[in-house]
């Protein structure tokens, strides 16, 4: 497949933005802080050592050498862990397919995304770092969703993971149960839903099959819809699917079994019922569940529950945690961890999953989730426990730059709220007052 | 034999009812929203109500006595403003009664007739800590009916029922919109319908209390519930998030001088002073509502911002027409108390601060003697995550003993 000449500008910008970042930077070192690596045990009094966007060092203070030329960060009394990735968002202003079809594997949402949503700066404030930001749940398959970096971005070419060629990474959205189901064209019943779905992929798995048979030149057309379908069947692609009631839960893992699909179970309203079935498949990556404050709302969330973290713990599945924001406030979204402990999850899963746990839902492992050497220095400092309640975010950042900072007025307005808060951001307050340019 | 029978169920039914009116809680931090708290405290409670409160040392509990133990106790907490009981948690037409939407103005509407005591909602709030409830018409039309506070226990609305109209409920705001041409379709429409509703109600009241005996005009319900307004028997509920909203329901309030309670109010901070010089209280949004719309200024520092301007608030959970279909009281006030609220105070904004807007402080709001038994136990800080709500006693009956 030959790559559009907007993914060569990608490339072109992005390689423009990360030596930008790193021309400026000499290691910074984050002094005194309690350090929750993910990876290994907390560290009592740490340094978190960085330079040109990655993590370069982190340790025990008592037992570490810095280089000569490193900027001290006294952060002592802080508690230091891995940014926050948000496995579902909604930020951004994003818009997804439209009523036309079902199922329409040929949008991209990254090409709608605001940079300047004051969501964005929320997320920030809530200690996000990365966000998977989807199109809704009202379709089968509502299109491509797309990893953000939340940097202080200009436009949308700031905050995007490229994979290798330049193309910004994501998942499929996908969605059972009611919410996709409405009038013609669109399925009116379960097995139908499930029946659309199949129809599609087996499409899919003769235009893929075509496409490695033909000899050069004698290709199919190029058909976007294909092309989405045949990158999540080569497992590009993770499928993010939207699912409550049990027997749902059970529809998306005998499809993803039927086609090799990777899927992430999102909301898993009924996880509680099913969790031997979900830890047992060999399909599911992970589950991104919702820490909600009351069933309902829907005929099938009626039954959610904050036990479900435990429940898949218990049963030995991997767990992760979403805001769907505006469902949730991405400012509340350490509250999710709390939540699931207070429903019986452990400390350490409830918090792996806020990072790591979320990070390898996205295929992001290599890179975030984790305080490690050669990972992206993505971090939150936070002045008390991440568990506890009257604990705020102080400062976040991303790939070594600040991004949010809570004695900043502006940064401050976007954590709390108040006049003017869900305004577009007007200007990027960090880079702007960095560079000196008033 | 069938009066035998009769008899025999009734036994049975007794010997299932209130098992315990004779409860005594012990609590290693025993919050009594009136005064400090008390460390290593006793409440007893005797046929439903408080006989004593104070340190283990002074308090005798009363032999054979059921005694429950806390690390930390609060006041059973006071629901300001809520639709849960008139709207369900399945979000499905059949449960969801907190909006009429035939006509904009129908005072006439009371949640008394429209309470299910056994919706799940109820159950839900009261496993966290909610023993009194303010709740009825929601937002949404210009005057959408009477409000009821209700204790949430009981079969049935007579069971749970405190005060059968509390408030009439009123929006002001793009909420209030009609649409499909029907008025009002603006916020100046609104206040013209409102102002000639309560001038014609204030003709109704005149007729009927200079008409001679016999000669009163007929009967008109649409009008006597204005003109329980009027007459300051209920106070006009106003749910306002715009300052310009907020401000016209004050204009009205003082123009035909009936008390008026700000609802909601999400720019609240923005005009402290007027709301100051109105001596008006606020029933303050949950701080967790999605800042959108009509919403999109608000913080989540507004109450320690209305307690530094000397302004009555409290907290609500408010409505919500999604997901979660109802918050919880007090999840919000632990938001509040992370937020800038001294812990006391957020408490105080869910439990005493709420009883005296709704004019109920006289039962419920504190642990104090001669109250209402209604009181919650934690197995930590009430606010923090991670804490379970381990008990809650409504009139001395243990109501819930899950871990929630």
């Amino acid at each position: 497949m030959s790559k559009s000449p907007i993914l060569a500008f990608f490339a072109l910008s992005l390689a423009l933005f990360a030596v930008g970042l790193s021309a400026q930077d000499a290691p910074k070192a984050f002094v005194g802080a309690r350090i929750i690596p993910i990876q290994g045990p907390e560290i009592e009094n740490g340094i978190l050592l960085i330079e040109d966007g990655r993590i370069t060092a982190v340790g025990a203070s008592a037992s570490m050498t810095l280089p000569a030329d490193t900027e001290q960060i006294d952060v002592s009394g802080m508690v230091i862990m891995p940014g926050l990735v948000d496995s579902h968002s909604h930020i951004g202003q994003m818009e997804g397919g439209d009523r036309s079809a079902p199922i329409q594997p040929d949008i991209r949402v990254w090409e709608t995304v605001n940079a300047r949503d004051a969501r964005i700066q929320k997320a920030q404030a809530g200690g996000i770092t990365v966000a998977n930001v989807m199109p809704g749940s009202g379709h089968l398959m509502s299109g491509q969703t797309v990893y953000l970096k939340l940097r202080d971005g200009r436009t949308v070419y700031d905050l995007i993971i490229p994979w290798d060629d330049g193309s910004p990474m994501g998942g499929m959205k996908m969605a059972n149960g009611t919410n996709s189901r409405r009038s013609p064209p669109f399925p009116g019943t379960r097995a139908k839903s499930a029946a659309l779905v199949r129809e599609q992929f087996l499409k899919a798995q003769e235009y893929q099959s075509k496409l490695e048979s033909a000899e050069e030149g004698q290709e199919p057309p190029r058909d976007l819809r294909m092309e989405g379908l045949v990158e999540v069947l080569e497992g590009k692609r993770i499928v993010h699917h939207h699912t409550h009631r049990h027997d749902d839960i059970l529809t998306v893992l005998r499809l993803a079994e039927e086609f090799g699909l990777r899927v992430v179970l999102h909301h898993v309203s009924d996880a509680w019922a099913v969790a031997e079935e979900i830890a047992a498949s060999d399909e599911v990556v992970g589950n991104s569940i919702i820490m909600i404050e009351a069933p309902g709302g829907k005929i099938e969330a009626k039954d959610v529950t904050i036990e479900n973290g435990r429940a898949l713990e218990e049963a030995g599945a991997l767990v992760g945690f979403h805001t769907d924001d505006g469902i949730t406030d991405s400012r509340l979204f350490l509250r999710s961890a709390g939540w699931a402990v207070r429903g019986g999850m452990s400390r350490e899963k409830a918090l792996f999953g806020l990072t790591m746990g979320n990070a390898i839902l996205l295929d992001l492992q290599d890179r975030i989730g984790t305080l490690e050497p050669g990972k992206d220095a993505d971090f939150i400092i936070l002045d008390g426990d991440p568990l506890s309640v009257y604990t705020h975010v102080r400062q976040t950042w991303v790939d070594g730059e600040k991004v949010f900072d809570r004695d900043e007025p502006q940064d401050r307005l976007y954590a709390v709220g108040g006049y003017g808060a869900s305004h577009d951001q007007a200007l990027e307050v960090h880079q702007l007052s960095e560079e000196g340019d008033y | 034999m069938r009066y035998r029978i009769l008899i025999l169920l009734s036994v049975l039914g007794l010997a299932l009812l209130p098992l315990h009116a004779q409860v005594a809680v012990k609590a290693e931090t025993l919050h009594t929203a009136a005064g400090e708290a008390i460390s290593d405290g006793v409440v007893v409670i005797e046929d439903g109500k408080i006989t004593a409160v104070g340190p283990a040392s002074q308090v005798q509990i009363p032999s054979g006595m059921q005694v429950l133990e806390a690390k930390v106790v609060t006041p059973g907490l006071v629901d300001a403003h809520s639709v849960v009981g008139l709207a369900g948690y399945l979000n499905q037409d059949h449960d969801q009664d907190q909006v009429e939407e035939s006509s904009a103005i129908q005072p006439e509407l009371r949640a008394m007739d429209a309470y299910n005591a056994r919706e799940t909602l109820v159950e839900w709030v009261r496993r966290h800590g909610v023993t009194t409830l303010h709740t009825g018409h929601g937002p949404g039309q210009l005057i959408s009916g009477q409000t009821i506070i209700v204790k949430t226990v009981g079969e049935t609305v007579n069971d749970a029922v405190m005060v059968p109209g509390a408030m009439l409920a009123a929006t002001l705001g793009d909420s209030a919109k009609a649409s499909g041409g029907r008025s009002p379709g603006t916020r100046s429409k609104m206040m013209a319908m409102l102002r000639s509703e309560f001038i014609k109600a204030q003709d109704y009241l005149d007729k009927m209390e200079n008409a001679e005996e016999g000669k009163e005009p007929a009967r008109d319900l649409h009008k006597e519930a204005l003109g329980r307004v009027l007459s300051g028997e209920m106070p006009l509920l106003v749910t306002a998030h715009r300052s310009r909203d907020i401000l016209a329901a004050i204009r009205l309030a003082e123009e035909f001088g009936f008390n008026l309670v700000l609802d909601g109010a999400a720019e609240a901070h923005l005009i402290t002073d007027e709301i100051k010089a109105a001596d008006v209280p606020v029933i303050l949004h949950a701080p967790g509502m999605r800042h959108f719309g009509e919403a999109e200024n608000a913080t989540f520092e507004a109450g320690p911002r209305l307690k530094e301007a000397g302004i009555a608030f409290c907290y609500q959970t408010g409505f919500e027409g999604y997901v979660p279909k109802t918050r919880v009281l007090l999840f919000e006030a632990g938001w509040a108390a992370a937020n800038g609220l001294e812990r006391e105070d957020a408490l105080s904004a869910v439990t005493i601060d709420a009883a005296r807007i709704l004019g109920i402080d006289d039962r419920v709001g504190s642990l104090e003697e001669g109250k209402d038994g209604d009181v919650v136990l934690y197995d930590g800080d009430p606010f923090e995550y991670t804490t379970h709500v381990t008990g809650v006693i409504i009139e001395g009956q243990v109501v819930s003993e899950e871990e929630n």
